[in-house]
């Protein structure tokens, strides 16, 4: 039942403190022809409403969440702590910088934690989530290539296994997208790259996550980000991989010129209805006099706010989303110079004993010897001898209390199931879950009706996802 | 999968049926049930340039967005409106489901295949 079916007229609580500022009337243009519809209910209906919707819906804290290229690691409660200071949470953007020195200092903080992970030189905190990190690093490169007298640079190489976010950022900032295939072993045709670049003066730069979306670490992407750099292109990390060579391997000395990181996949702040997100975007210093939005600054020993040189502007209002920042910088210093590295060791190696306990029954695509944090199942086999499909599969995971990886997804693989374990997982979980996949395999081969009714234990069976997405209906008519 | 007999084959899946200086463009039969149950269609206009072996529409299944590369080039002379408001048209009968009708057609793209072989290309592929 939805809110608005439980509201009544006249209801409500009364959390909103009293207003201390002087009220204000609108101008009567600027005011609402007709009355906002908002739900009336008490507290304690409130209360139950929200705790129904969590008990139905599956988070990190329900069950294991292999959700490949999302890295739904655990979110540790020291973050909510920190991010719940008076000192962070009471202060207003426009308040003077002098009385807010402690944000401030987060805010440096940080950039110089995650330039010291990418080995970028400055950051900025105001991308909103990933794909909104992407647009503003395509931004800085326009705007790189702008200023030096290279308009015609409008380019945008992305690999066949890029997320599909490549693609549409590059399309929203004005550029186009220039598809470079993968080889049989799922990485980069170097070959064909250099036939693409080859003396073109359009090349503006090439999106690129590595390692990529099938798990693979690219051995050649030195000689991959010379190439582009050689035609007079920029380089951009799509860090949504980065789980898996923190404090091993930089963007930075991989040749990368900006990147962008998720602190709600990487810096284990929450996602989605927990989140907001955050995409902070770093550069190489022959970028960052483009950057948008506030740098903080050292004045004699008082951080004050600044503005890059050439600053492109504005991508969000104020410092991005600051509590989200705040959390992060919380788990890099809990995690610390040792324990940064660990978590990307032990996100790899949870990867790699699923991957090899899971090939006994699933082909592996690509059939790499070793994975990074994630790896794809190729579920065209089983699709073959029994009809059950990846899809199936997924929802069979759904009444063992397991959020389904990642489905059909790369794109280069037909029927693919790309699980990400994250660093979080004890050996019993993951050996659970092995478990549970093997045994849907052999489900697959000898009832593979009870897969394609699945699931039959969850508040919802098996949803109509044909009819939504031809029919959607997106809002509650009153 | 149901060829259809008539047609030439692009390698990225569509058919086209040129009569003289006309064509009509579909996706193929395989092309719609490895997408799955299509749910959105997206056509040019009336009067837009298409370009052979370039983009001219796309569609989305439940599994994902993919591009439609037009086989020759030419004027839209035609858009097969219908689709747009019932995809599924496509799922039902990729072969009679066109996408444009092309007028002014100037030139075919490279490497279009028999319905004979588009079928082993396929074989190939799957």
């Amino acid at each position: 039942m939805l809110i608005f079916e439980k509201s009544r007229p006249g209801r409500g609580i009364s959390a909103l403190p009293k207003c201390d500022v002087e009220q204000y009337t609108l101008p009567e243009d600027d005011m609402r022809e007709a009355d906002l519809h908002l739900p009336e209910m008490a507290e304690v209906d409130l209360s139950r409403h929200y705790t129904e919707l969590a008990k139905k819906s599956h988070g990190v804290n329900d069950g294991f969440y292999p959700l490949g290229s999302c890295t739904m690691k655990y979110n540790p409660r020291i973050n909510e702590k920190t991010a719940s200071f008076e000192g962070f949470t009471q202060v207003h953007p426009l308040q003077p910088a002098e009385t807010v020195q402690g944000c401030m200092q987060v805010l440096r903080e940080t950039e110089e934690a995650l330039a010291e992970i990418t080995g970028m030189s400055s950051f900025t905190m105001q991308p909103a989530a990933g794909a909104h990190g992407e647009f503003t690093g395509l931004l800085l490169i326009k705007a790189y290539h702008l200023a030096n007298g290279d308009p015609q640079r409008t380019k945008i190489v992305v690999p066949d296994s890029a997320h599909g976010t490549n693609p549409a950022s590059a399309v929203m900032a004005g550029m186009e997208v220039i598809n470079v295939d993968s080889t049989p072993d799922g990485l980069v045709d170097v070959d064909k790259l250099r036939e693409i670049c080859r003396d073109n003066e359009e090349i503006a730069g090439l999106m690129l996550t590595n390692p990529n979306t099938a798990g693979l670490f690219d051995p050649n992407i030195r000689e991959i980000t010379d190439i582009i750099h050689e035609c007079g292109g920029q380089c951009y990390y799509d860090g949504a991989n980065l789980n898996a060579v923190m404090g091993w391997a930089r963007p930075g000395d991989m040749g990368f010129d900006c990147v962008h990181l998720n602190l709600h996949k990487t810096f284990s702040t929450p996602h989605g209805g927990g989140g907001p997100g955050s995409g902070p975007v770093g550069c190489k210093e022959h970028l960052a006099e483009f950057m948008p939005g506030v740098k903080v600054v050292d004045e004699n020993g008082i951080l004050a706010f600044g503005k890059a040189d050439s600053s492109l502007g504005e991508m969000k209002n104020f410092y991005g989303n600051f509590l989200v920042v705040v959390k992060a910088l919380t788990y890099i210093k809990m995690l610390g110079r040792q324990g940064i590295p660990e978590a990307s060791k032990n996100a790899v190696l949870n990867a790699n004993y699923m991957m090899n306990k899971l090939s006994e029954k699933y082909d592996i695509a690509f059939k790499p010897e070793v994975c990074m944090h994630e790896f794809v199942m190729d579920i065209g086999r089983q699709a073959k001898e029994t009809g059950v499909t990846a899809m199936d599969i997924a929802k069979g995971l759904l009444d063992n209390n397991i959020h389904p990886p990642t489905m059909y997804f790369p794109l280069t693989v037909h029927e693919a199931l790309m699980a990400e374990p994250c660093e979080t997982e004890s050996k019993e979980t993951l050996d659970e879950a092995i478990g549970v996949f093997l045994a849907l395999n052999d489900l697959a081969y000898s009832d593979p009706e009870a897969l394609h009714a699945a699931p039959v234990k969850t508040p919802v069976t098996r949803l109509d996802e044909v009819g939504a997405a031809r029919h959607p209906v997106l809002r509650y008519e009153f | 999968m149901e060829l259809k007999k008539d047609a030439l084959y692009a390698k990225s899946h569509e058919w086209v049926v040129i009569d003289g200086d006309n064509a009509t463009i579909g996706i193929s039969d395989f092309a719609q049930s490895e997408l799955g149950d299509l749910v959105f269609v997206n056509l040019p206009e009336v009067g837009d340039e298409v370009v052979a072996g370039e983009i001219f529409a796309d569609v989305e299944s439940v599994k994902a967005v993919s591009d439609i590369f037009s086989p020759v080039s030419g004027t839209v002379a035609e858009i097969n409106e219908e689709l747009q408001d019932a995809p599924e048209m496509i799922n039902e009968n990729a072969n009679e489901a066109w996408f444009i009708k092309v007028e002014g057609v100037k030139e075919k793209a490279d490497g279009l295949l028999s319905p004979e072989e588009y079928e082993v290309f396929c074989e190939e592929e799957a």
